[in-house]
């Protein structure tokens, strides 16, 4: 049962996967290190049921292979290739497997039967909306944010407008790089182009209703914060801001990192954020006091993370409590420790100076003896 | 109020302490004992002036001096006394003190590798410089500089050029470097080192590997060409041997693969060159050298140039990029620099 108290899930660029446990602060790899080459790199993941129980790791190779928590092992591997270029995103509706690859085509892998929808070129992230899970979200290269119904192939739901021309006239790039649902409707995406955008396809307005503008270097990855109000977004050169989505600006920053940030994830309950990337390091940090809580070595360049739902520093606080309640036991109560000083004899110094004083003392404990 | 000293003194010593000096104390406390009253202030402990409340400038400095010279003299004799000590134990003599270095206090680094670790291992294997270590590439190096290089730039690069073997040297022509990568590519080099020059002197190097990869952004500093060290022969045009040390981190360990992977594999002995890339403290030093074995234990050294000192400021994954590229690892000062005693190479 040790493998199912991994916390985070990490996949590298050399096909590796481990579980990290933050309560106990060990990482374990679940793969054969020796056998894998750079085909297998891990390119997306996804829980694979409700439970947190399974997840499935799509490899470039076009493999989707599923992982059992509770085994600690591997339990299944299918065969999801199809289109060109590696996973964006990998998705479970009703326990068919839903992929999407960077050539713009999303499947839905029924048994046997499988649905085609054709998104568009250079796909960066496709997302499922968690609250719906019929619904997801793609985006790419000069590929604007699309919303699509996996019940109903044809058309997209939504399709984002490109923002108006800038102060020259002239078109602003779109560069999807990644997007999350904020809320049922609402959604978020960042860009290569240092954008942070929040679309609501509710309205009839197909612009974003909030855009803002960042930093210097590209965003790649983001992810919304518990209370909805605030979006985190990660660059290509490790910087890790906290964007409040009501008033478009940055609220905080969050240090430590070495390089470019590859995938991060907000904890659904606890204020924590896992973010993992080119630096081989994953970072836990607490997203209210900014302060880095773990940082863990993986060895190998890490691609995409899962951060597990479960509450974790309970155990913590189980096991400190546990570790408390052995030193009571241990203590001394005050009568022992009158006795012990008793039992002790006086010591004594050759120095001369404090004789005098130790001389006195002694004398006085005697006469009270 | 008198009391034997035995009844109270000698519990508290270990039984096995019976020798004289242990029992020393309690003779003089007795003593102590006896003579209470006339406990005197000895004349030793008359403190010694206090130099910096002298008012007249040079008698104070003549103090001061005095001072010195009589701390220099105990510190000779306590050095001397330590000396024959330890001579005349021979060789039960405590071992010397290892003296406290920046680079032995070195803050613990997580990364540093292990030579047996698989997975690192693994990750080299499959890197972007695999094809060079896997003898499937030789190195062919474009070496180029920033638009309109004065002269020292230049001469800088045409002894970079005589150094590296099988590298071409070309203006760059006001071409961008991202134009420049693919034709490098078409032609078939694996390696593309760019020197930017400031206030005519090199101040940068720009390490790209082809044909993905990574690029390494350094800060060049102390350039000494040729001309400028005294009594340099010639290079030749010898294949020279590399040596890398103290590349001990994983980003050391990929810095130091591209530095290897700029020199031919199988390095020409006769020709008795060898270029070392030494790093210490994450300052790269570069050094090329003639060595002559003079005998079984000496061995003559020629330095032939050009000499300069290397530090990293960021690793790219992939080619030069530096709007939408992705960093492995970036210098942040600021951030990163808490520590005198902290290296990441």
């Amino acid at each position: 049962m040790a493998a199912s108290m991994q916390h985070v899930y990490v996949g590298a660029a050399t096909g590796v996967f481990k579980g990290v446990n933050l309560a106990k602060k060990t990482a374990t790899n679940f793969q054969n290190v020796a056998s894998l080459s750079r085909e297998e790199e891990i390119c997306a993941m996804c829980w694979g049921n409700q439970q947190e129980s399974q997840v499935c790791i799509g490899l470039k190779n076009g493999l989707v292979k599923t992982f059992d928590a509770e085994q600690g092992e591997f339990t299944d591997c299918a065969n999801c290739a199809g289109g060109e270029g590696k996973f964006t995103g990998l998705a479970k509706y009703q326990e068919s497997l839903v992929t999407c690859v960077e050539s713009g085509l999303l499947r839905v892998w029924k048994d046997e039967d499988k649905v085609d929808i054709e998104v568009g070129k250079d796909v960066c992230r496709m997302r499922q909306n968690h609250a719906l899970p019929h619904q997801v979200a793609t985006g790419g290269k000069e590929n604007e944010l699309k919303l699509w119904d996996i019940q109903e192939p044809e058309k997209p739901i939504f399709k984002a407008k490109n923002v108006r021309n800038d102060f020259l006239d002239l078109r602003v790039p779109v560069w999807v790089t990644d997007l999350q649902f904020l809320s049922e409707q609402k959604l978020v995406t960042c860009t290569g182009h240092r954008q942070v955008r929040v679309y609501d396809p509710a309205t009839p307005q197909r612009r974003p209703a909030l855009n803002v503008e960042l930093g210097e270097y590209a965003l790649t990855a983001l992810s919304v914060t518990p209370d909805c109000h605030s979006v985190i977004v990660g660059d290509s050169q490790g910087s890790m801001v906290m964007v409040d989505l009501r008033m478009g600006k940055v609220q905080k920053a969050f240090k430590g990192f070495a390089g470019g940030i590859r995938s991060l994830q907000c904890h659904p309950s606890l204020p924590l954020v896992a973010s993992c990337g080119l630096d081989r390091f994953l970072r836990i940090h607490d997203i209210n006091t900014k302060e880095m809580l773990h940082k863990v070595y993986l060895k190998s360049k890490l691609n995409c993370l899962l951060f597990s739902s479960a509450d974790f520093t309970q155990e913590q606080t189980e096991t400190t409590k546990k570790q408390k309640r052995k030193l009571e036991s241990s203590n001394i109560t005050e009568e022992d420790e009158d006795e012990l000083w008793g039992s002790m004899s006086v010591v004594q110094d050759s120095k001369k100076a404090d004789k005098t004083k130790r001389k006195s003392k002694s004398k006085k404990l005697k006469k009270l003896k | 109020m008198r009391y034997p000293p035995t009844s109270w003194s000698i519990p508290n010593f270990p039984k096995m302490a019976t020798s004289k000096k242990k029992k020393m104390p309690v003779r003089e406390e007795t003593q102590d004992v006896d003579n209470d009253s006339a406990m005197a202030v000895p004349s030793s402990a008359i403190p010694p002036p206090n130099i910096s409340s002298i008012k007249n400038k040079m008698r104070r400095t003549q103090e001061f001096i005095k001072l010195k010279r009589q701390r220099r003299k105990e510190k000779k004799e306590l050095q001397k006394k330590k000396k024959r000590e330890a001579e005349a134990l021979g060789d039960e003599a405590p071992p010397k003190k290892v003296p406290k270095t920046i680079e032995n206090m070195r803050v613990f680094d997580e990364t540093m590798v292990d030579p047996q670790d698989e997975e690192v291992l693994h990750d080299e294997a499959h890197d972007e410089m695999a094809s060079y270590f896997t003898r499937d590439s030789r190195p062919k190096v474009l070496i180029t500089s920033s638009d309109r290089p004065r002269s020292t730039t230049t001469r800088f690069l045409k002894e970079l050029g005589q150094c590296i073997p099988n590298s071409e040297i070309y203006y760059r022509r006001g071409l961008d470097l991202k134009k420049v990568i693919p034709q490098a590519l078409a032609k078939e080099f694996t390696d593309i080192i760019v020197i930017n020059e400031d206030r005519r002197k090199p101040n940068g190097m720009l390490l790209c590997h082809l044909p993905d990869g990574p690029t390494a952004h350094f800060k060049i500093s102390n350039v000494k060409l040729h001309d400028e060290i005294k009594r340099a022969p010639k290079s030749t045009e010898h294949h020279p041997e590399v040596i890398l040390n103290n590349f001990n981190t994983r980003l050391g360990h990929t810095v130091g693969r591209m530095f290897a992977a700029l020199f031919p594999h199988d390095p020409q002995f006769s020709g008795r060159q060898a270029v070392t890339f030494h790093n210490q403290r994450d300052f790269i030093f570069f050094r090329h050298h003639r060595y002559l074995f003079k005998n079984n234990k000496r061995v003559g050294l020629n330095e032939l140039g050009p000499r300069f000192t290397l530090k990293l400021r960021s690793l790219q994954k992939g080619t030069f990029d530096s709007k939408f590229g992705e960093y492995e690892w970036v210098h942040k000062r600021h951030e990163m620099d808490t520590s005198r005693r902290k290296f990441f190479l």
